[in-house]
């Protein structure tokens, strides 16, 4: 358990969710919702106990090179192929206070486009020296970098000419379990975002521009790596405040 | 113009893609010597306090067809009704269980499952009890959004009829699209994301 002493765990219920701001769980121009999205209404419930309280991971957990995608799967001495970058930035809620120990995986394509994955078919070539997962935890303050390498588009059996923008995917713990989330983040710059079947699934533009991490070009690291930034918004919880108390409080 | 209130709007969901388990199980994947194991592979050890029972079923599609790329996880309170996260203000629960499990699809057979032991009961936001359940979240390729749902137990007959959750259910007969069935210490819980099965999910 990561020991943030200074701040009160909080127990308040969570923000419901803004459905029309996320991609409903069906969207036929991405062809596999079709059979895998609920038909029936949603349950609406104020979060409980089982919602508003979630796993918690440790700084301990992390290996040395978790945050590094370059080296974690390389050959030592070795390094992954491909633009060097780094992708940093802040979890929040959306009361836009910091989210500390906030465990994110995040996962994604080589140089090429190419997953290292057994039903990955693209025919652009694996690279030896990477794998393609990665996790830190944010600090006190929210804040998380990891290194990698720019990932390539790829195609996808979707439409007939379907391609994925690059991207990076991420998982994300906040403090309570209601709060998980996966998603994507893009490239600032990159065309293909407007051509993507998936990033379409999203209704809101302003929704799908908050996926797409900028040049941090005051971040950039002469001669070696480019940054990009990336915050990441949780839902928010109510004040405890507005609380009535949970029994046995 | 009145004061902003100053939130911010909660970043959009994306499909965790067929490419989930790179990230989230990557021995699992073949994707070995990154990670020593992957993260929610165990909740118990020997010390775990509990009826010991094992979880299983699958993810099944619109088609009747077993999902064979999902990720499924599990949430739930220890044999004292417990949770071990720093928001549970109403004691410690048991250092041996850790509440969180992960578990990929078998690719061949979309079977999911998981070793834990039989949660107690927590109280509802009013403090009624609520029956022992087990907090599920779904995704895959395909699935927008992470599905939340809850697995409650057969034999809990009257706590089922009590809870506060399962009376909020307004087709009586969905009611038990969120309860497993029981064969001594496994519970057998398939998920139907379509259908006339359809289980009942959660915006909560
Ligand atoms: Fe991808």
């Amino acid at each position: 358990m990561t020991d943030f002493s200074n701040r009160k765990p909080e127990t308040g219920a969570f923000f419901p969710r803004d459905r029309g701001w996320h991609a409903p769980g069906l969207t036929p121009g991405y062809k596999t919702s079709v059979l895998r999205s609920p038909q029936k209404a949603l349950l609406s419930l104020d979060g409980t106990i089982s919602e508003i309280t979630g796993p918690v991971f440790g700084h301990s957990m992390l290996g040395e090179l978790d945050n590094d995608l370059i080296h974690n799967f390389a050959k030592s001495g070795e390094s992954a192929i491909g633009e060097r970058i780094i992708v940093h930035g802040r979890v929040l809620d959306e009361r836009a206070r910091p989210v500390p120990g906030a465990l994110l995986e995040f996962w994604q394509a080589n140089a090429g486009g190419r997953y290292r994955h057994k039903k990955e078919s693209y025919l652009a070539p694996l690279d030896p020296n990477f794998g393609g997962c990665g996790r830190t935890i944010t600090d006190e303050n929210g804040f998380y970098s990891f290194r990698t390498i720019k990932p390539g588009p790829y195609p996808w059996p979707n439409g007939v000419n379907d391609w994925r923008p690059a991207h990076i995917h991420f998982s994300v713990f906040g403090h309570g379990f209601a709060q998980r989330l996966i998603t994507q983040m893009y490239f600032e710059g990159d065309p293909m975002i407007w051509k993507c079947p998936i990033v379409a699934t999203i209704p809101d533009r302003a929704a799908i521009e908050q996926l797409i991490a900028p040049l941090d070009w005051a971040n950039t690291i002469p001669m070696d790596a480019r940054a990009y930034k990336f915050d990441i918004v949780l839902r928010g919880r109510r004040s405890t405040l507005f609380e009535n108390r949970m029994e046995g409080n | 113009m009145v004061q902003s209130l100053g939130y911010l709007k909660e970043t959009p969901s994306q499909t965790a893609g067929p490419y989930v388990h790179i990230g989230c199980t990557p021995n699992f994947a073949d994707i070995t010597g990154v990670y020593p194991s992957d993260l929610g592979s165990s909740m118990v050890n020997e010390r775990t306090l509990g009826d010991r029972i094992t979880v299983t079923g699958r993810v099944i599609d619109g088609a009747g067809s077993p999902l064979k790329d999902a990720l499924v996880e599990v949430w739930q309170a220890d044999a004292s009704g417990l949770y071990n996260s720093p928001a549970e203000m109403r004691g410690t629960a048991d250092p041996n269980f850790t509440g969180w499990g992960r578990c990929a699809s078998d690719g061949q057979t979309g079977v999911y499952s998981f070793e834990t032991i039989k949660p107690g009961r927590a109280p509802f936001r009013d403090g009624r009890k609520m029956a022992p359940h087990i907090t599920f979240w779904i995704v895959a390729r395909g699935i927008n959004i992470g599905l939340h749902t809850r697995m409650y137990f057969p034999e809990e007959v009257e706590a089922n009829a009590a809870d506060p959750l399962l009376m909020r259910i307004e087709h009586r007969h969905r009611v038990l699209t969120m309860v497993a069935t029981r064969e001594g210490s496994v519970y057998n819980f398939d998920i139907h994301l379509q259908g006339e099965k359809e289980t009942v999910f959660l915006d909560i």
